[in-house]
């Protein structure tokens, strides 16, 4: 049973990543990440990872496509059936076979262990976070601020324009 | 195997009486609305069908059932029939793990707080995608509109969320409501619980905040092009939202089911806690009929410079309290200062510097004068003849 649904979400998680990149409207595009990313908590809930199931849902199937689409809607207001293709396209496939290499022997060297019974409690993980992994974290949250500080940065009119 | 058949079952029936219990809410919601609205401006509101208009939301109904489903040629038709079943979806799922009583609920989550906060966010998207699907100017100007009001005001709402669950230390409702025993936290957090009911009507888009489906001018927003049974599905859902709105009002501030001193069972639980939540609706009902509906800047700086700062503020006093372990009215006293403060800034704010208070008042007696003397004057012409 679960690993036919395991197959199920893996089949919508590759076809939504697919569609992606194949479509050839923007709008669309985003549809189908916020498909493959629904998809990858499905699969979180598979091993019993409620609160980061949550999460996925929350961060990426909410707050990130709702403003990807909010970008697409400002930005590309008179063009939106076109192609989104570019001439980056070789570098993000090195990019992701690069990322594919280190995935893939992480996984084998370490055993993924069965999950079954593995209710990871959510005081658990609050726990770690802000004790063991506290400094990490912290750090997690520190990158952002500087992201966000950039665009700003970068959003503010220089002194030469008005 | 995950779940057996019998629990499948189980699940689906439980499924099917959340969506009919809830569409009996939303035509009791109109209902209310509409008379309660008459009410407040001097109306009778819906008299005709049955008694005290008791039919006219069935009235509604069928009317919008057998309406013409227009769908514009020019539209995206896969979007366009997909965005109102998002909202809805994001509006239903939210109840599974709402509870109208200790034993009243489909499925308790342990991260149930958490779960209806990820699970409202999805509906915004199905705004913004109605908007952009309708290939329609208003339309994409309401999604616009809703992205960025919803999103803003998510993040009060959130952390307000926090404080509470920080409060009760836990994110399961029934927790939630269980540690509001001796006394519900509006009591010790006044502050966050405007912050919260302010954040959650913009959240809604009830009137003070309806700004993305603004009628009078952007006519209608995301929906301008829907009509018939798939606007009655943004309908609908728009209704959960707001009792969704109320519930989470009363469980996480007013105590839920509790009632003070006596322990309720049963009916009595869910009917209790029922009471209280449309006593929230009415509160509702009643600020639509009061307040004229923001311009879509006051509404953003309201979001950013007010309702964001004083929900982390929530969350700092909530910290701060339950790390010295002081005593609860201590949170009562610093919640009640931060919501004194914060009127009285609204109150200046409003009113303007002090000169130009001053020079109105000089103004309005000054007006009032002259008014009383043309009186006069009229009355001493009208004597003489």
């Amino acid at each position: 049973m679960a690993w036919v649904l395991f197959i199920a979400l893996a089949v919508v998680t590759l076809g939504g990543g697919l569609a992606v990149v194949a479509t050839r409207n923007v709008v669309h595009a985003a549809l189908a990440l916020l498909v493959s990313l629904v998809a990858v908590a499905g699969v979180y809930l598979l091993v019993y990872a409620e609160f980061l199931a949550l999460v996925q849902v929350l961060i990426y199937g909410g707050a990130i496509v709702i403003v990807l689409v909010f970008a697409i809607m400002l930005t590309r207001s008179a063009e939106y059936p076109r192609t989104s293709d570019n001439r980056q396209w070789p570098l993000a496939a090195v990019a992701a076979l690069g990322l594919l290499a280190v995935l893939v022997p992480a996984f084998l060297i370490n055993a993924v262990q069965d999950t079954e019974a593995k209710n990871a409690a959510f005081t658990g993980i609050a726990q770690s976070l802000f004790t063991t992994w506290a400094v990490p974290f912290e750090i997690a949250s520190l990158v952002l601020l500087v992201a966000l500080i950039g665009a700003i940065i970068i959003a503010r009119s220089g002194p030469g324009e008005n | 195997m995950l779940i057996s058949w019998a629990d499948l079952g189980w699940i689906l029936l439980s499924l099917f009486i959340m969506f009919n219990a809830l569409s009996v809410v939303v035509l009791s919601l109109t209902w209310l609305e509409r008379k309660a609205l008459g009410r407040l401006q001097r109306r009778l509101g819906p008299t005709r069908s049955g008694p005290m208009g008791l039919l006219q939301p069935v009235a509604d109904g069928i009317k919008l059932i057998i309406k013409e489903d227009i769908i514009p040629s020019s539209s995206e038709k896969a979007i366009f029939w997909g965005a109102p079943l998002i909202v809805m979806l994001s509006a239903f799922m939210i109840w599974v793990t709402i509870p109208g009583a200790q034993d009243a609920v489909i499925k308790n989550l342990d991260l149930g707080l958490f779960y209806i906060i990820a699970f409202s966010v999805i509906g915004i998207l199905g705004l913004v995608l109605a908007g952009w699907g309708s290939a329609n100017k208003y339309g994409t100007l309401g999604g616009l509109r809703a992205a960025a009001q919803l999103v803003s005001y998510e993040i009060p709402i959130i952390m307000v969320a926090v404080s509470v669950a920080m409060l009760a230390q836990s994110l399961d409702m029934r927790e939630i409501v269980a540690q509001q025993s001796s006394y519900p936290f509006v009591l010790v957090q006044p502050l966050g619980l405007v912050v919260f009911f302010i954040a959650g009507l913009a959240e809604v888009g009830r009137t003070p905040f309806d700004i993305y489906f603004a009628e009078s001018e952007i006519v209608g927003g995301p929906f301008v092009e829907y009509s018939g049974a798939h606007w009655s599905l943004f309908f609908l859902a728009e209704y959960i939202n707001t009792f969704a709105i109320a519930a989470l009002t009363v469980l996480l501030f007013f105590g839920g089911w509790q009632f003070p001193g006596v322990e309720l069972a049963g009916y009595l639980a869910v009917i209790w806690f029922l009471f209280k939540v449309y006593l929230v609706i009415l509160v509702i009902v009643w600020i639509r009929g009061t307040f004229p509906r923001l311009r879509i800047d006051q509404l953003m700086a309201f979001a950013w410079k007010v309702a964001v700062p004083l929900s982390f503020l929530t969350v700092v006093m909530t910290a701060i309290y339950q790390f010295y372990g002081w005593p609860a009215w201590s949170l009562t006293l610093m919640s009640l200062a931060g919501l004194v403060w914060v009127g009285y800034a609204i109150y200046r704010r409003m009113a303007g510097p002090a000169s130009r208070v001053a020079q109105t008042k000089k103004r309005i007696q000054a007006r009032q004068e002259e008014l009383m003397a043309a009186r006069r004057n009229r009355a001493e012409r009208t004597r003489r003849g």
